[in-house]
C-alpha cells in the first residue's frame, strides 16, 4: 500500500490534519474522516457538483481533488456558511424562495453560489444560470434556484449598506468565514 | 470509484518535475488540474503508480506578452483565461473557446495545457491553438524544443509528447489587428464535449480574404487543420458560394465516431454547419 500522508489544511476556519492515501478523494476525506456530511456524493464523476466546496477562493468538486493536493489549503463546506447561529443570506433566501425540494443537491447550490456572489455581487439572470451550470438539481427545474441567488444577492447588498445608513455594526461577512 | 493505488509526488520546479520523471519512468504519470485524468483513474482507465503533480510549479503559470508573443504558462487554469484581460483584448478567441469547455468548478481547476497534452480530439484547446498558429514548449532533461500546434497531435491520446518531457508553454502569435475569430460549438449541454466544432481566424482586405486558419474538433482522431478549406477561401471575396465550399471541404477530411452525440454522417455535417457559423462571425468581427 502506498505510504499514508499528513495533510494539513482549514476547515471552516479551523486547522485539521489528516492522514489519508494519496487515492483517497476530498470528498470521502470530508464526509468520512471529518464528519462534514453537507457536501453530498450524487455522481462522483464530476458532472453533478452536489460534492461542491470553496477551495482556496474556487468553486471544485470534492469528487475530483485529492486531499493530498489540499496541503495548505482553505476550505469552505456547507457547514461553514452560517455564522453565530444566523444563516447566511444564501440559506434563507434558498428557504425563502423555495430553491430546494428533495433537498440533495442545496449543499453544492449554496456553496457554488457563494462563490459565484463573492466574484459577481450582482450578477444577471444569465450570469447565474452560466455560473451555476455545473450543479444539477432534478426537482426544481432551476427557477427557484436563480430567484433564491438573486434575493441573496439584493440581501447581500443591503447588509452593505445598512452600517453606513444606520451606523450599525458591520454584518460584512470575511472572505473566509470563521466558525462560530 | 477510486483509483488504484499510487504514490503522490508534488515537485516545486520542472527540473525537479523531470528529474522525478526520469527516475520514476514509465509508471509515472503528470498530473495538472486532474479533471481528466482522475477521473480516468476512478473509472480504472488509467492506473499510473505515481502521479506527480505539476500544481505547486508557480513558473509553470501565468499570461504574459514578449516581443509580439503572447506565453501562456501551461498550468493555467480555463478561469484564468477567461478572466484575462490581455486575452481578452488581444486574443479573444481563446476566451470564447475556454468559456464552451465543461462548467464552472472544472474551469477553475482544468488547465490549457493538460488540455493540450492529454491528446483527446473532444478536448477544444487544440483547435483553437492550430488557428490561432500557436506552438507548444516541450521541456526535458536535454533542453527544450518547440513544436507547432500542427504537428503536436498524432492520434487519440497520442501526442509528440515524449518520456520525460513536460510542456510548459503556450505560444501565440499576438494577432493582428483586425483579426476576426469564432470558435462555433455545437453540444448538447453544458460540460458535454463538442459534437462537433470549428476555430476560424480570419483577416479580410475589404470583402476579400487575406488570411484564413480553420480548425475542427471531435470529428477526427485528432482536432483536424482544414487546410483545403483554408485554401479555398484564400483571395476570394466572401460569399455564400465561398463559405459553402469552404464548408464542404472542411466536412471531406472528417472522420468521426458514431457514439450518443450522433452517427457519422450527422457530425460530419454539423462540422459543416459549424465551419459556416464560425466563418461568418469571423468575417463579422473582422475589421475590413
Amino acid at each position: 500500500m502506498a505510504a499514508k500522508q499528513t495533510v494539513s489544511f482549514k476547515l471552516n476556519g479551523k486547522p485539521v490534519d489528516v492522514v489519508v492515501e494519496p487515492r483517497e478523494l476530498l470528498i470521502h476525506t470530508l464526509r468520512e474522516r471529518l464528519a462534514h456530511t453537507g457536501p453530498h456524493i450524487g455522481c462522483e464523476t464530476s458532472h453533478c457538483g452536489a460534492c461542491t466546496v470553496d477551495l482556496d477562493r474556487m468553486s471544485v468538486k470534492s469528487c475530483t481533488v485529492l486531499t493530498v493536493q489540499c496541503q495548505g489549503a482553505d476550505i469552505v463546506t456547507i457547514e461553514g456558511m452560517e455564522q453565530g447561529g444566523a444563516l447566511h443570506a444564501l440559506q434563507e433566501a434558498f428557504s425563502e424562495q423555495h430553491g430546494l425540494q428533495c433537498g440533495y443537491c442545496t449543499p453544492g447550490m449554496v456553496t457554488r453560489a457563494y462563490r459565484l456572489l463573492q466574484e459577481n455581487p450582482d450578477p444577471t439572470e444569465e450570469e447565474i444560470r452560466m455560473g451555476m451550470s455545473g450543479n444539477l438539481c432534478r426537482c426544481t427545474g432551476y427557477q427557484n434556484i436563480v430567484k433564491a441567488v438573486q434575493a441573496a444577492a439584493l440581501k447581500l447588498a443591503a447588509a452593505r449598506e445598512a452600517p453606513r445608513k444606520v451606523a450599525a455594526p458591520a454584518p460584512a461577512r470575511e472572505e473566509t468565514p470563521t466558525p462560530a | 470509484m477510486i483509483p488504484r493505488e499510487f504514490e503522490y509526488h508534488a515537485p516545486t520546479t520542472v527540473a525537479d518535475a523531470i528529474g522525478l520523471l526520469h527516475q520514476l519512468g514509465e509508471d509515472a504519470k503528470l498530473i495538472a488540474g486532474g479533471h481528466s485524468l482522475l477521473p480516468m483513474m476512478k473509472l480504472r482507465f488509467a492506473q499510473p503508480s505515481h502521479l506527480v503533480d505539476l500544481g505547486r510549479v508557480p513558473e509553470l503559470k501565468g499570461i504574459r506578452e514578449e516581443g509580439g508573443t503572447i506565453r501562456i504558462g501551461a498550468m493555467t487554469t480555463e478561469a484564468e483565461l477567461i478572466n484575462s484581460p490581455l486575452l481578452q483584448a488581444k486574443c479573444p478567441l481563446l476566451v470564447e473557446g475556454a468559456k464552451l469547455i465543461a462548467d464552472p468548478q472544472v474551469r477553475y481547476k482544468g488547465t490549457v495545457g493538460g488540455d493540450i497534452a492529454h491528446g483527446d480530439p473532444g478536448n477544444d484547446h487544440p483547435a483553437l491553438m492550430i488557428a490561432l498558429r500557436a506552438s507548444f514548449v516541450l521541456r526535458s532533461a536535454t533542453g527544450e524544443r518547440v513544436v507547432a500546434a500542427e504537428n503536436f497531435f498524432r492520434g487519440t491520446y497520442d501526442t509528440e509528447l515524449r518520456a520525460g518531457e513536460i510542456l510548459t508553454e503556450i505560444r501565440i502569435p499576438v494577432p493582428a489587428i483586425g483579426t476576426g475569430a469564432c470558435y462555433a460549438k455545437l453540444k448538447r449541454k453544458v460540460g458535454d464535449f463538442a459534437t462537433a466544432a470549428a476555430a476560424v481566424t480570419l483577416r479580410m482586405q475589404g470583402n476579400k480574404v487575406q488570411e484564413a486558419a480553420i480548425a475542427l474538433t471531435n470529428v477526427g482522431a485528432t482536432p483536424l487543420k482544414a487546410t483545403a478549406a483554408e485554401e479555398s477561401l484564400r483571395g476570394k471575396a466572401l460569399d455564400d458560394a465561398a463559405i459553402a465550399e469552404a464548408a464542404r471541404l472542411a466536412m471531406s477530411i472528417c472522420d468521426p465516431v458514431q457514439d450518443q452525440r450522433g452517427d457519422v454522417e450527422y457530425k460530419t455535417a454539423m462540422a459543416g454547419e459549424m465551419t459556416q457559423r464560425a466563418i461568418r462571425t469571423a468575417a463579422a468581427r473582422a475589421a475590413n
